[in-house]
Order: C-alpha cells, then structure tokens, then sequence
C-alpha cells in the first residue's frame, strides 16, 4: 500500500504463520499486535465459532457471511451531492483503495474480494453535512459492499451513513483523513429485524488529524462491527462513541483495536449499550471487545476507553473486555473501565416512590444512560429520529 | 385536614423457607398537623411498615387497610401513592446512575404536580431548597444519590420531602448516620415541611436526639411487627433511659445501630 507503515504488519504472509491459526484457539492472541491481516479471503481459515475473535457471534445467524454466502445480492449506496464533495465508482484497481486499512477477519477478506465496484467519497474544504445512504440487499439476499471516505488537508466535514434495509450485508468501510483534516461521522444501524451486518471499519488517522466517531446500532438480528484506528503521523485525534439498544433475540456485537505506533496521540472510546430482552425468546445479547495497544515508538499517547451496559431486562447478556497494551512507559495516560449494571426493580421503585409513572421511569434512566452518546451527533434531525427509535425500542417490552 | 389510616396490617415477604410474615397487625392513624414518632429495636418491622405504605413490590399485604382520606392506598400503584400524597425517606435511598439529580427532580415534581413546573420559577425554587439544606448546587448535576455519603443522601430525601410536598411523609430513620450539624440542618428541612402545611408526619427513629428537634405529638413502641405502646414524648425519654426491654417479653434489648 501507499501508506507509510509504522508498524510491522503481518499481511501478506501465509496464515500458519502470522497468528491466523494460532488466534483461533480457545486463548486470545498474546498481542493485538500480532493480529493477522490480509485482502484474500482464502488466508482466513472459515471460522468455527471458538477462535477468539468469533467466539461470541452466532455463527448461523451470519447467513453464511463467513463461509460460503452466493453474494448474490447488492446493497445500495447515495450518496447526497454538494459543493466540496466528490463521489466516484471505481475498481478494487483504484490506488486508493486499500489505504485505510487490510481486513483482520474471514468475512471482511469475503467483503474486499468479492465487492465489484467501491464508492469513493473525497470531502474537500468545508463541505455541508452529507448523508450516505446505506440499502441492503433484501430479505434472504447477501451482498459485499465497499465504500471509502477520505478528506483532504485541513478539510472540515461531517457525514452521516445511515444503514438500513433487509437481508445480509458484509463491507468494508475506510476512513482516510488527511493530514490537518476533521471528521465528524455518525454510522447508523438502523437495520429490518431480519438484517444481518458484518461490518469492517478501517479508521486511518493522519498527522494533527481528528476523527469524531459516533456510531448507533439499533436493528438488525445481527450487526457486528469491527474498528481499527491506525495513526499515520503524530498529532492525530480519535473520539470513537458509540450506543446500542438490543432487544430480545438481537445480537450486537462491537470490536475494537485502537493501535497506536507513533507518538502524541489520543484515543477516547466511550461505548454504551441498553439491552432489554423477554422471556420465551433468545436473549438480547451485546458483546463490546475494546483492544487499544500502544506500542514503544507511541511515546507520549493519550487513551482512556470505556464500555458500559444497562441491563434493563431479565434474558439479556452483555460481555465487555477492555484490552490495554503498554509496551512504553512514556505514556501522557492510558486507562480503561468497564461496567455493566441492571436497572433493577429498586430503581424502579424508588422513582415511583416519587411519583414518576413507570414508563417515565425507565425512559428517565436510559435517556439518561445515553444522553452523552446523543449529545456528541450533531446533526439535530438525526439526533431526535434516534432519541425517537431508542423510546420506540423501549415501548416494545416497557410495561 | 387529611387521614392516613392503617387498621389491622399484616404483611409478608417470601423467605427461603416461604412467606414470613413481619407485621402482624399495625393499627395506627395519622392526621394532618400530627407528628408521630415509631420507636422501636432492629428487626421489629419498622422499615417493612414503612415500604408497605409506599408500595415496594417484595412486601406481600396479607390483611388489613391503608386509606389516605378514605381512599384505599393498598389498590394503587406505588407512583399513584406518591401522587396521592405520600411520601418515604428511605432509610436506605437508592443510587440510580445515569439520571442526574436535576432531571429526576424535575421529572418527580413534574408527575406529582400534574404540570412540568415553569423553568424559571424552578431553578430558583431548587436552589433555594438545596441551599437551605447545605447542599452544593454541584449536587444538582451529578446521577441521583450515586457516590453520595450517608449524610448526603438523607439530606436528598428531605430535599426532594420539601420540593415534593406531600400530605404525608414516612421518615425512615432520617436522622440514623448524620452528624451534630447535618442533624441540625436536616431537622429544620422538616419542620419547614410541617410548618408550610397541613401535614402529617410519621417519624421512624432509634434515638430520642432527632426528638428534641422535632418534637413528636405521638410516640409509639414497635416491637413484634406491631404496635405495643403508645404515649406522649416522655415515652422517648424513657425508651432512652429503659431500652424496649419492658417491651419485647424478656428478649434482651437491642441497642440502636
Ligand atoms: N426479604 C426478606 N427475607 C427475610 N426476612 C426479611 C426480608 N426482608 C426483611 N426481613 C426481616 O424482616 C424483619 C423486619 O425488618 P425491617 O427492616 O422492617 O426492620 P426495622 O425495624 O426497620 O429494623 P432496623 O431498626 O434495623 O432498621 C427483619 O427481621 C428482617 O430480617
Ligand atoms: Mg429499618
């Protein structure tokens, strides 16, 4: 690739030697560091469910993603035009593509060698806020999709990519900013109760860049996201936030590795999930994997990540492992926390003892619970549309 | 004028071995304008009298009536309480992380007075109640009574028994965990309380010290889930001298927490 790399990547190398395997038993990887990567499927042996990365998806709900999907499908992407945006088609032979990042796992390999034609958006200058329009390929159809954003020096932008739709969808999605350059992206999944998303994030940070990250994940049987933050000078910034509200049989699970390899630079993650299952039904289920490295040349980085949960229901389970590697002592500050609490019936209770009917009560803790998560969009309309679908998830099951 | 009547309550909560019943038959009736102090050893069912009347779910009513000026308490949901006029300082209040003081406020005046009072009238009203009770209005913003010491917590129980005015407040040893001063403070929050309106108050306590601020018209012994003596204040002072020994049928007297 075109990127200087600042670190020893494994891509490329047969997988029996770089890790592939060997991070398929039971045990993680000694080191995120030694995560493997690679464009070709092939190099990824098909999962079976007890490698460390897949050990908590539901392997038969990914509708074959992982392992023989037809592909075929597609899934739709508009992309809202503007001054200071430019939009383009172009072939996995375009120099560009491949510049945020390689995939770390099977299904993001299927998604990179199966995707026909990638979407380009370059935001250059100050552009208005643009809204990417993400369809799925339709109840029962699988789809590969590709789709890069990238700024120009010093450009200002926001994007919101909005993903709804029915059937499977497996893509890459690469984040390429320029040096000086600030991004504000929201990704939605706002997906049809049938739709499973396998999503690969690669977030390539330039020098004195800064990426603000909030991602919402609401429908869908199953989404699972996975986002690398790579750094690609000093100086560079990334804020990743994120909410998810499951429900009963839903299955959200988000995965990061934060890798940090030159110095000054900082990470903030801050995710939080609602959960809310029902009896009789498989349980609402998260899953958050916070891996944030920091390797020796990433003298003088700033990280601090954080999950937490709010179990609202009886038949919910939400796993949370915060993974920090210091591999310098000259660090500026690095540090993790992870919780996950019910709201419990004595919750409940001692706000009804003050006269706030149930219903309240629980929209009260969980608008609470996510209220800076919301707060960080920026975008009112779409901040109200998702304040709106998290008290619709709510009445569901709230009594 | 207003009447919290209880007649006859028996009440259970489901034990390992099944149900346990804990009061056995209170019979007691407040009116507006009454104080009422319940003294009485741990574990005789002070706190369970106290949650029964507010509603908690783990409490099983078994026989007996509570009627707030004849309306029947026991039918109706625990915030339908509230909004009746009843009122429970917790002897243990509860953390609700994630809701900020401020907002919970707002949201529980808002329900019991039927209308989302005016926002300028309402910050005022706020930090007027906070600072009359010595509370940092930083409080204000931080999640409702999480991280809050002991003392900090029972002061938030009178803020929110001042602000929320009801016709009735329980007080669940209030004054259990609070220093010399917050004792002090948190006295004059109540007897604001009962000076403001045409309340009733039923006051839970180990200790005669919170008597002397708030002086009690009615003094009941609790012992065995039920009420065993009644007297003015001088029954306090000699529950303090005595312990509940005369009152527990040989059981040796508890001391207070
Ligand atoms: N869930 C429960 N299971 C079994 N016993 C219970 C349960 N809840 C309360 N009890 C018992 O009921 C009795 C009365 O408890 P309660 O809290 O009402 O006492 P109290 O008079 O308020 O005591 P204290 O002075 O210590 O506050 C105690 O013996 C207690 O252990
Ligand atoms: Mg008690």
């Amino acid at each position: 690739m075109t990127v200087p790399d600042t670190a020893p990547e494994v891509a490329g190398l047969a997988p029996e030697l770089a890790g592939a395997k060997e991070g398929q038993g039971s045990k993680p990887l000694a080191s995120a560091s030694e995560r493997f990567t690679a464009y070709d499927v092939e190099a990824f042996e098909v999962p079976g469910g007890r490698e460390e990365n897949w050990r908590f998806t539901p392997l038969r709900r990914l509708r074959g993603l992982h392992d023989g999907a037809a592909f075929d499908g597609t899934a739709q992407i508009a992309v809202s035009s503007g001054e200071g945006v430019t939009v383009e088609t172009v072939g996995r032979d375009d120099a560009r593509i491949g510049e945020g990042g390689v995939p770390a796992d099977r299904v993001a390999a299927a998604a990179w060698s199966t995707f026909r034609e990638a979407t380009v958006v370059t935001l250059d200058g100050t552009p208005a806020p643009v809204t990417i329009t993400v369809t799925g390929p339709g109840h029962g159809a699988t789809a590969a999709a590709h789709l890069q954003l990238r700024t120009t020096p010093h450009a200002e932008a926001t994007v919101v990519v909005e993903q709804r739709g029915s059937g499977a969808l497996a893509d890459n999605l690469e984040v390429v900013l320029a040096d000086g350059s600030r991004l504000n992206l929201v990704v939605t999944e706002e997906w049809a109760d049938d739709a499973v998303h396998a999503g690969a994030q690669h977030l390539s940070i330039g020098r004195d860049a800064v990426l603000r990250a909030t991602s919402a994940s609401l429908g869908g049987d199953l989404v699972r996201i996975t986002q690398t933050v790579k750094y690609r000078g000093p100086g560079g910034d990334a804020e990743l936030a994120g909410l998810g509200f499951a429900d009963a049989g839903q299955h959200l699970e988000q995965r990061l590795l934060v890798d940090h390899a030159v110095p000054d630079c900082t990470s903030n993650v801050i995710y939080k999930n609602a959960l809310q299952g029902v009896a009789g039904t498989p349980d609402a289920r998260t899953v958050w994997i916070g891996d944030v490295l920091i390797r020796a040349a990433a003298e003088n980085t700033r990280t601090f990540e954080l999950n937490r949960n709010l179990v609202l229901t009886a038949h919910a389970r939400a796993d949370s492992v915060p993974n920090l590697e210091i591999e310098t002592g000259e660090i500026a500050g690095a540090g993790h926390a992870s919780a996950t609490g019910r709201f419990d019936d004595e919750q409940l209770f001692y706000l009804q003892s003050r006269g706030i009917p149930e219903d309240v009560a629980r929209r009260l803790v969980v608008r609470g619970f996510f209220g800076e998560i919301l707060a960080r969009i920026t975008v009112p309309e779409l901040r109200a549309r998702l304040e709106d679908a998290i008290e619709a998830e709510l009445a569901v099951t709230g009594s | 004028m207003s009447t919290l009547e209880i007649t006859g309550l028996h009440v259970s909560v489901a034990a390992d071995g099944g149900a346990k019943e804990i009061l056995k038959g209170v019979d007691l009736t407040v009116r507006s304008g009454e104080t009422h102090a319940i003294m009485g050893p741990n574990g005789s069912g002070k706190s369970t009298l106290a949650y029964a009347i507010a509603g908690h779910p783990k409490y099983e009513i078994t026989a007996g009536n509570v009627t707030l000026d004849g309306q029947d308490i026991l039918a109706m949901t625990v915030d339908e309480r509230a909004r009746a006029g009843l009122f429970l300082a917790m002897q243990y209040p509860v953390e609700v992380p994630g809701v900020s003081m401020a907002n919970f406020l707002r949201s529980a005046a808002t329900a019991v007075r039927g209308e989302a009072p005016k926002l300028r009238t309402w910050v005022k009203e706020v930090k007027g109640a906070m600072s009359d009770l010595d509370i940092d209005p930083d409080f204000a913003e931080r999640s409702v009574n999480e991280g809050f010491s002991g003392g900090e917590k029972k002061r938030h129980e009178v803020l929110q028994l001042s602000l929320l005015k009801p016709k009735f407040a329980v007080l669940d040893e209030t004054d259990s965990g609070l220093d010399v001063d917050a004792l002090r403070v948190v006295s004059e929050g109540v007897n604001r309380f009962r000076a403001d309106g045409d309340v009733g108050v039923l006051l839970i306590t180990h200790y005669t010290r919170i008597l002397q601020h708030i002086r009690p018209d009615v003094v009941h012994v609790f012992a065995g889930g039920k009420v065993v003596s009644t007297g003015g204040a001088e029954l306090a002072d000699e529950l303090e001298r005595n312990g509940y020994a005369r009152f527990t049928t040989g059981a040796p007297a508890e001391a207070g927490v």
